[in-house]
């Protein structure tokens, strides 16, 4: 509740700080503050300490899993907002009005981590996803942003009403809106549920698929992703991202267990996991820009984080939020760094080590990470998602297909690494925004994942103590 | 009534409205039909409500499906806010290339 308020709270200061605050400067450190307040409002609660005590069960359950997410997300924005202050300014005079939207999303968050209704489930999808096309389209001039935001706005707005007609038939199936089933009814029934409820369900799911940019729901994403602002794509392909895969992993794991009978989910999930893989992992082979190549390869391990939906036991709730900590890191501070370079295409990069070597370091810890080698987050992240597999005790087959689909992704991310190191050419990077805070934010989050590679435990600790 | 009808004339109406969305070229007729949609939605949300309230027992404490009339109310101010950014985003699109027609949006795809 505590970070539902403050960030409800903090979008508004935000919004008069436009009219306000006259040194332009300033507005950035304002919102970092805001985020600072936000995750230890949010800390705190998980210590017990509330700031209202008003009962909203029904609706919201704020239990430990959410709130840790929670934390993840929140530190992800800040993360994010420090490593962008620049580019978020240059994107026009409307500086604090982005950061209103950012805080409106966070509100959208808090709501997904913690629904136990399905009205719950509808008003966060929409409270993340409306600011969003807003910030898709925030560089008003540029064809192309205007091009991703309507596209996005015409299709996100589509599959909301898929979403509410599969909410409709729940309800028609079985008479509430909770997260937990009610009472099934007797007629119409196929294996005792109800076929309105098995109709919703799969309806809804294919919506939230959509949210989440899992094949065959995808085609949106790698044009919106390549369109957006950098910023824009940054906080969209990993925050968004993720939290949509909670809010996906929170309806499956009441509502697939109960449907079991009817529907053989095992078999559409497995499916799933293997086109999402399929599709993001080949495309991104192919391309020529880096952005668009991060965009395919967001679909990719969005392919990973289904094994969780897949498996839905206690090692898949571990490994989402740690997949979600090291996918969050390692693409931020990607886009990061793209944004200071002038041309996005694997050329541009070319000798990155020689002219920006933190940078190019940096960047090649995060595609380690990315790829999955030992020793970075995103090695123990890709290892918890099998292993939830494993534990399911069917379906093995499953982690052979991941296995052999995160030895192609090492193609395209090491040929990143190659443009920058073994490459000779002069880089167009704008230097004088490289400044010497931005280059220690990269390291810190660079040191982070390493860490977390290190010592996975001291993440997965903190959330059962 | 049965509450078949309702469904049947709220699939149908769903199923106008994707494809609308689908073959129409105009974005303001692809938002309209994307309304319509919601709209059907509605309809079966209130024949569900009328379903569920006929299947309370009387003299219970609750108003059985009164529930989904309040669903209703959402939808409707959620609809409202979608209106306001996506007309926001059609008009940005229409200053800057005079057009609002949908085969625009192909410049992304090389």
């Amino acid at each position: 509740m505590n970070a539902l308020i403050l960030s409800a709270v903090w979008g508004i200061i935000l919004m008069f700080c436009s009219i306000l605050v006259k040194n332009k400067k300033a507005i950035g450190y304002i919102a970092a503050f805001g985020l600072l307040t936000i995750l230890i409002g949010n800390i705190a609660e998980t210590y017990g300490t509330q700031i209202t005590h008003y009962n909203i069960y029904p609706m919201l359950l704020l239990d430990r899993f959410g709130l840790f997410f929670n934390t993840i997300a929140i530190l992800s924005v800040f993360i994010f907002v420090l490593l962008s202050l620049i580019e978020i300014r240059k994107t026009g005079k409307y500086e604090p009005e982005f950061y209103t939207l950012i805080f409106f999303v966070i509100c959208g968050i808090t709501i997904l981590t913690s629904y136990q209704n399905l009205l719950m489930l509808f008003l966060g999808i929409e409270i993340l996803s409306i600011p969003l096309y807003i910030l898709t389209g925030s560089d008003k001039k540029n064809l192309k942003s205007n091009e991703a935001s309507l596209k996005y706005f015409l299709m996100g707005a589509f599959s909301t009403g898929i979403m509410l007609l599969g909410i409709a038939l729940i309800y028609g199936g079985t008479g509430t809106f909770n997260l937990q089933p009610g009472t099934h009814s007797v007629v119409g029934t196929y294996h005792g549920i109800s076929f309105l409820e098995i109709t919703g369900l799969i309806i809804l799911m294919c919506a939230m698929a959509f949210k989440a940019s899992v094949a065959p729901f995808h085609f949106w994403a790698p044009d919106v992703y390549d369109g957006a602002p950098t910023p824009v794509t940054s906080f969209m392909a990993t925050i968004v991202k993720v939290t949509a895969f909670l809010a996906f992993f929170k309806l499956c794991e009441v509502r697939v267990t109960d449907t079991l009978t009817a529907v053989n989910w095992k078999m559409i999930f497995a499916v799933m996991i293997v086109a999402t893989l399929f599709i993001g992992n080949i495309t991104a082979i192919f391309q020529q820009s880096v952005k668009r190549m991060l965009a395919y390869s967001s679909i990719a391990q969005a392919g990973f984080m289904m094994y969780a939906i897949f498996s839905l036991n206690d090692v898949a709730k571990e490994g989402l939020l740690y997949y979600a900590m090291a996918y969050s890191l390692a693409t931020i501070g990607l886009f990061a760094t793209m944004s200071k370079i002038k041309d996005y295409s694997f050329e541009g990069y070319n000798g990155l080590a020689k002219k920006q070597p933190t940078l190019a370091a940096t960047n090649a810890i995060f595609l380690l990470s990315l790829s999955g080698i030992p020793l970075t987050a995103g090695f123990f992240a890709k290892y918890y998602m099998l292993a939830s597999v494993i534990k399911t005790g069917s379906y093995t087959w499953l982690v052979i297909v991941g296995v052999c689909f995160a030895t192609i992704s090492i193609y395209y991310y090491f040929r990143l690494i190659q443009a920058m190191y073994f490459k000779t050419g002069n880089p167009d990077t704008i230097d004088h925004e490289i400044t010497p805070f931005f280059k220690n934010m990269l390291i810190v989050v660079a040191v982070f994942i390493v860490l977390l590679g290190a010592f996975p435990q001291l993440l997965l600790n903190w959330f059962y103590f | 009534m049965p509450v078949s009808y309702y469904i049947i004339l709220a699939s149908a109406l769903f199923c106008i409205g994707v494809a609308g969305v689908l073959t129409r070229r105009n974005a303001i007729i692809v938002f309209m039909c994307i309304e319509l949609m919601l709209n059907a939605v509605n309809l079966l949300l209130v024949a569900f409500s009328k379903m569920q309230n006929i299947a309370t027992p009387p003299g219970s404490v609750s108003v059985g499906g009164s529930d989904a009339q309040i669903f209703v109310f959402f939808i409707m101010v959620v609809a409202a806010a979608e209106v306001s950014v996506g007309l926001a985003i059609i008009v940005m699109m229409y200053r800057n290339v005079h057009s609002i027609d949908i085969n625009f949006l192909n410049r992304l795809k090389n």
